[in-house]
């Protein structure tokens, strides 16, 4: 195994026994409530951080697929009465669908079509999610989603859903580590670096890149399903593009493309409109601040300010 | 099942002809289709000069509406006076944008930069609701709400005032591009940035003008629109994504593309919620959107493939 591979199965394993070690310290279930958010932005801003880092291509639509994952799962347990592991899985299936729907043809073209057609997807699930009210439950939302469950045992309290959804992260970030390493992944870095020379060598761009936007939107739609099935009740807002935007943001503060980065950049900001509900009045002005000067002194992220990376001033395009 | 909207038709409780109701769709919807314009404009201006998708165009919309509102109410002033002031004071925020967040951005990718775009609308948006409070606020029509008709169709005086000062607007950004040394030294630089440094032009000052207009057109569509719809902090947040989508619509980056767009836009909508359903009414511009993305990329005016300029 290569030292930077042994590096990453270090990290994560140091991650594995902080996370093990973290409910003995944090009891207080708004905290393991917290963590758990986190948890499942850290899921989501995973699955971006591949489509941003290896198709150099972003989303604003993955709150949609959040939302799908929760809305297919909670209608399918809530009303319908199915299996809820069945139904994840399946809501996964559906978004996949989805997602290859959008990729395909906007992915096939330079610059940033995929950006304007998933902000536009994510905009219309929004209106179906408030106006279909005899489904979704409208605006106030879809309530009555039962919990997993664990050999038959419900994951109901904050505690054992800490660690369904923690392990799920790391499930999440260990297959995102082999799809870089994969045929695929080195291939899209070879993309990266040089798209012509990669499709001289014949790496088939397009099919890679939605197959990466694919992988990145079930990402999204598992851990919808997981949120669902934790709270209980869903609403539109929640899946709604300022969603999307948060979670792009977290990508870029914690590192574009980094694998930590999104771990970094979720932990950092989902508690951060709690923390700053201190000061209530100045909420999004404090947020809009912070972010705008991370962005503008520290493109590079966390994750790449810590490892002294020099920022890239990159291009004009994508 | 068609009804009329809004607008009371001429003959209020008779039933009303088809090709009335076509015709106050058409209305209704060139005058928001005008507006649409105008955002899709000021996102083509700074899109041009940088690349960059300005994701608070919308948020100008808005400010303008409010200054509007502060000037004519606050301040006491004239509308004559108030309008150009809020347009202007709105301009001034748009350079403060490029001077204060873009141009001292560590990195030049287009990513990053869309980003500081988005994170300045949060941060605008929090000024507003903490300066203007969370309520809806109104702004008054140009001029008194005397009703007319037209070939069966009813409209305000606020109306024309819409389709009229947007094509003044369109005429004076045609000439200023063409005819004055600023507008053709901008448009050299969103052509060839480093051609034009070369020929002497500061491109970065160029850049700040380009944020300067569309932060103005911005502040004009929401003098414009809010008498109509609503004016509050949040109002252009809408209106700016609607106004993105005009821009896709037209073909992103093309001057011409911007205001066939946006009309084509604002009719579309207005037709599809009279005709087909109103509920589904703010989802219509998006499902647009995805249609020119997935047929025709370039939008209608724009070159076929997606890999322009």
């Amino acid at each position: 195994m290569t030292t930077q591979g042994k590096r990453f199965f270090l990290a994560l394993a140091a991650l594995a026994a902080v996370l093990a070690a973290l409910p003995l310290v944090v009891t207080n279930p708004y905290y393991l409530n917290v963590l758990n958010v986190v948890a499942l932005n850290v899921l989501v801003v995973t699955g971006l951080n591949l489509l941003i880092g290896f198709a150099g291509q972003i989303s604003l639509g993955h709150a949609a697929f959040f939302g799908l994952g929760a809305y297919i799962s909670g209608i399918l347990t809530g009303t319908h009465g199915w299996e809820p592991w069945t139904a994840l899985v399946l809501a996964a299936a559906v978004v996949a669908l989805v997602a290859l729907v959008i990729g395909m043809p906007t992915l096939r073209l330079e610059g940033n079509y995929l950006v304007m057609a998933t902000l536009g997807f994510n905009l219309i699930v929004s209106v179906l999610m408030l106006q279909l009210d005899d489904i979704t439950g409208g605006p106030s939302g879809y309530t009555g989603i039962p919990p997993l469950t664990f050999f038959g045992a419900p994951i109901a309290t904050d505690l054992s859903f800490y660690w369904l959804a923690w392990g799920a992260v790391l499930l999440g970030l260990l297959l995102a580590r082999n799809l870089v390493h994969s045929r695929v992944g080195r291939g899209l870095k070879a993309l990266h670096e040089a798209p012509l020379a990669a499709a001289a060598s014949g790496v088939p761009i397009e099919s890679y890149k939605v197959k990466v936007f694919v992988v990145s939107a079930v990402y999204a739609s598992v851990a919808g399903s997981l949120y669902a099935h934790y709270y209980g009740i869903i609403t539109p807002k929640t899946f709604d593009i300022f969603k999307s935007v948060e979670l792009v943001t977290m990508c870029i503060v914690g590192g574009m493309g980094s694998l930590w980065g999104g771990l970094f950049g979720a932990a950092l900001l989902t508690p951060l409109p709690q923390l700053l509900a201190v000061v209530e009045e100045y909420k999004d002005i404090f947020f809009g601040g912070i972010l705008l000067l991370l962005l503008i002194f520290l493109p590079q992220g966390l994750v790449g300010w810590l490892e002294g990376k020099r920022v890239r001033p990159g291009g004009r395009a994508f | 099942m068609p009804r009329a909207r809004d607008v009371p038709g001429p003959g209020e409780g008779v039933a009303v002809s088809f090709g009335d109701q076509l015709a106050q769709y058409v209305v209704s919807g060139l005058t928001t289709g005008a507006v649409y314009a105008l955002v899709a404009l000021g996102f083509c201006l700074i899109y041009n000069a940088t690349r960059v998708v300005n994701f608070a165009q919308g948020d100008f919309l808005s400010l303008g509406g409010l200054m509007a509102y502060s000037f004519l109410g606050g301040a006491g002033l004239p509308m004559v006076l108030a309008f150009p002031l809020a347009v202007a004071s709105v301009a001034l925020v748009g350079a403060l944008l490029e001077r204060l967040a873009i141009r001292p951005a560590r990195s030049r990718q287009v990513m990053v930069l869309i980003f500081i775009t988005i994170a300045a609308s949060i941060l605008m948006r929090g000024v507003f609701k903490h300066l203007w409070g969370k309520q809806a606020l109104a702004l008054p029509p140009l001029s008194p709400e005397t009703p007319m008709h037209l070939l069966g169709a009813t409209f305000t005086p606020q109306n024309l005032w819409v389709l009229g000062i947007t094509l003044v607007a369109i005429v004076a950004l045609v000439w200023f591009f063409n005819r004055t040394l600023t507008g053709k030294a901008m448009r050299a630089t969103a052509i060839n940035p480093s051609a034009a440094a070369l020929m002497g032009i500061d491109a970065h000052r160029m850049t700040m003008y380009s944020f300067a207009l569309a932060g103005a057109l911005g502040a004009l569509a929401g003098v414009l629109i809010t008498p109509i719809t609503s004016l509050s902090y949040e109002v252009g947040v809408i209106m700016g994504l609607k106004g993105f989508a005009a821009a896709v619509l037209g073909g992103y980056g093309s001057f011409l593309g911007a205001v066939v767009g946006g009309l084509a836009l604002g009719l579309i909508e207005s037709l599809a919620a009279g005709l087909i359903s109103s509920v589904y009414k703010d989802a219509v511009a998006f499902v647009v959107l995805l249609l020119v993305l997935f047929l025709r990329p370039g939008g209608l005016l724009g070159v076929k493939s997606g890999d322009r300029v």
